[in-house]
């Protein structure tokens, strides 16, 4: 090597690719562990005892591992939504409201729809008034950027706020069920359950919309890797200026991000409203939303790793409940932040070690 | 409407704000995003009702909850500062951690998933409204403190180089690193005095009490456009306006959920530049390798 050091373009090889999005989720789950054994121990209970017991109630039964797939259907299309915008380099912290007006989208259609409406046709229906009320509150933060450069976080998080406010009056000043903050139940729409084919998940709220969650996260994977439209929107995430410069209109890939990000998130409302409870009910997204910022991380905003982290977060969830009797489920809220801030120290310091290793292997 | 209580009522819901959005300027100020105030608020209520509890005294109580959001900043500034995660992030997961820890211990220590028990609080003189409190004359005078320490001394300079120009800050000898730590730390310790009022004035702690207030704070932060006074004008505006809502309560004039909206709405529209545009320190959130 006269020439001196020689600057290297060519792309991290897969297997290196693969140890970046897979060593720091790993890395949390240790943490997560260690932790939650501290968190156990200081109840005086015995960890292996309370683990077993957390797997027993969660993949150990049917009824406890529908539940963790009910819940992982909201995270998944929470988590594909933020997976979505940060594709594109934009952070939608405007899950929780988006999935919220979702819902209330659904269920609007759901009473407006006739009874008796064919079960496909009332879905459809319903799930593109939930994308389009999702879609609606994306578009703002989206436009906000475009046009005057305002930040998509904090418009995302001010939104929030509003919309929740809205809907709030909405549920309680003009449509509730006397005495309740919900709506009256859908005349059409309903989704089957699981229990409904197999009765062993009986009690269980997993529902058909598990099967929605899994083909949108195949639409966003086809989008975002075989489409052009997802090729303009990876090329904006990874460098804005330079995708400007190739003939990339990135205002325009910035509103298509951020609104399909709301729209994804807003489709998630149908497992509750459709699938769940069959009404719309104030509050009913109590921080999947959030989650869904967290489920994107783990995930490393890949499809496939975000159904993956959707099922993980999920299980915590459920598994709180499972060993309630020994240690108070809100152990699982704190792991559920120590994983989140694990993974996000992980990342950068597991690329920078990466990185690291392979440029001193080059030289 | 009494123009007297009114104002008192007013003060009193500012002073949480007033505390967390001095604290939100300072970090933000150094470039680190403050999207943890609240969760720096909570844990600061938490640990000022645990120490109030087990010592009788709510000086401990005020010692342990600068504790506690001190703790929380340090995680804050260990995760973006030396391992460079995502300020945004970060700032979620520090928020959720705050909503887990305090549960979790509300548990542990008090065996209740709602609240604590009662503890002892300032003063208690109802004949003048809750002004014999310490802590609410200095959620008074904070702001303008944090005006003359950002723009009189030479650390609020190096805060501010630091938030504009990191590299060029480094290269006049100032430790960005260093600087930023004690901002963010400064941060978490008026964020948890804004949880400490507030869970020593209700004389308990409820699960999730500060209830968005942090996120008011932050908007009070981008309203004002990163100054402290500004800042300060803004959180004494949200709270007029809640004031306004809790003693119109019953009229119906205005649904109160349009008065809630009324921070957050502003604040999208400060960002949007309607109204003389707000612009953050140059260097707010960006990691530099």
């Amino acid at each position: 090597m006269t020439e001196g050091v020689q600057p290297t373009f060519t792309a991290a090889p897969w297997r290196e690719r693969a140890q970046e999005a897979l060593i720091p989720p790993l890395v949390a789950l240790l943490v997560a562990l260690i932790c939650g054994d501290l968190l156990i121990l200081s109840y005086g209970q015995s960890p292996a005892a309370v683990y077993r017991l957390l797997l027993e109630g969660t993949w150990g039964n049917a009824y406890g591992f529908g539940q963790v797939l009910y819940k992982a259907t909201t995270l998944a299309f929470t988590g594909l939504a933020v997976s979505f915008g940060l594709r594109a380099g934009l952070f939608n912290i405007g899950g929780e409201s988006q999935l919220a007006a979702g819902g209330f989208g659904a269920a609007l259609m759901g009473l407006a729809l006739p009874v008796g409406t064919p079960l496909i046709l009332a879905l459809l229906v319903c799930m593109i008034a939930a994308g389009l009320a999702g879609g609606v509150v994306g578009a703002v933060p989206a436009y906000l950027k475009t046009r005057f450069g305002a930040h998509e976080v904090i418009v995302t998080i001010m939104l929030n706020f509003i919309v929740l406010a809205l809907l709030n009056w909405f549920i309680a000043g003009h449509l509730h069920v006397p005495e309740t903050l919900h709506t009256p139940e859908i005349h059409a729409g309903v989704l089957p359950r699981l229990a409904d084919i197999d009765p062993r998940f009986h009690g269980s709220a997993a529902n058909l919309a598990l099967i929605v969650a899994v083909l949108v996260a195949f639409a966003v994977w086809f989008y975002l890797f075989r489409a052009r439209g997802g090729y303009e929107l990876r090329a904006v995430g990874l460098q804005p200026q330079a995708a400007e410069y190739g003939g990339i209109s990135v205002g325009r890939v910035w509103m298509r991000a951020l609104t399909f990000s709301g729209v994804i998130a807003g489709i998630g409302g149908i497992n509750y409203v459709l699938g769940y409870k069959h009404y719309y009910e104030d509050g009913f997204a109590s921080g999947a939303g959030f989650l869904g910022i967290a489920v994107a991380l783990v995930g490393r905003n890949h499809p496939l790793g975000v159904l993956v982290a959707a099922f993980f977060f999920a299980t915590l969830s459920q598994g709180g409940l499972a060993i309630h009797a020994f240690v108070p489920k809100q152990m699982m809220d704190v792991l559920q932040g120590v994983v989140i801030l694990a993974v996000a120290m992980a990342v950068p310091e597991v690329r920078r070690i990466l990185r690291g290793a392979r440029g001193r292997s080059d030289a | 409407m009494n123009p007297i209580s009114f104002l008192t009522q007013m003060i009193r819901i500012a002073v949480p704000y007033l505390f967390a959005a001095s604290g939100g300027v300072v970090a933000e100020r150094a470039g680190i995003v403050s999207l943890t105030l609240e969760g720096f608020m909570l844990s600061g209520a938490f640990a000022a009702v645990l120490g109030t509890n087990y010592s009788g005294s709510p000086w401990v109580g005020v010692l342990c909850g600068i504790l506690g959001g001190l703790i929380f900043s340090l995680i804050h500034a260990v995760a973006t500062i030396r391992y460079r995660a995502d300020q945004v992030v970060v700032g979620v997961a520090i928020n959720l951690l705050a909503i887990g820890v305090t549960r979790f211990f509300l548990k542990l220590f008090f065996a209740s998933s709602s609240n604590s028990p009662r503890v002892a609080g300032f003063g208690g003189n109802i004949n003048v409204a809750g002004f014999d409190n310490p802590l609410l004359w200095l959620g008074i005078i904070v702001a303008p403190v944090m005006a003359f320490v950002i723009y009189k001394t030479p650390f609020g300079l190096r805060v501010r180089a630091v938030g504009e120009h990191p590299d060029a800050a480094e290269s006049v000898g100032v430790s960005v690193t260093r600087v930023r730590y004690v901002a963010v730390a400064i941060s978490g310790m008026l964020a948890a005095l804004g949880g400490v009022y507030l869970a020593l004035d209700q004389h308990q702690f409820t699960d999730q009490m500060t209830a968005g207030r942090g996120f008011i704070a932050i908007s009070a932060v981008i309203f004002g456009r990163w100054d402290p006074i500004r800042a300060a004008l803004a959180c004494l505006l949200f709270a007029a306006a809640e004031t306004l809502q809790i003693q119109l309560q019953g009229s119906h004039a205005i649904p109160s959920q349009f008065i809630e909206m009324i921070p957050y709405a502003l604040t999208i529209i400060a960002l949007a530049g309607v109204v003389g545009r707000a612009v953050p320190p140059a260097a707010l959130g960006k990691v530099e390798d």
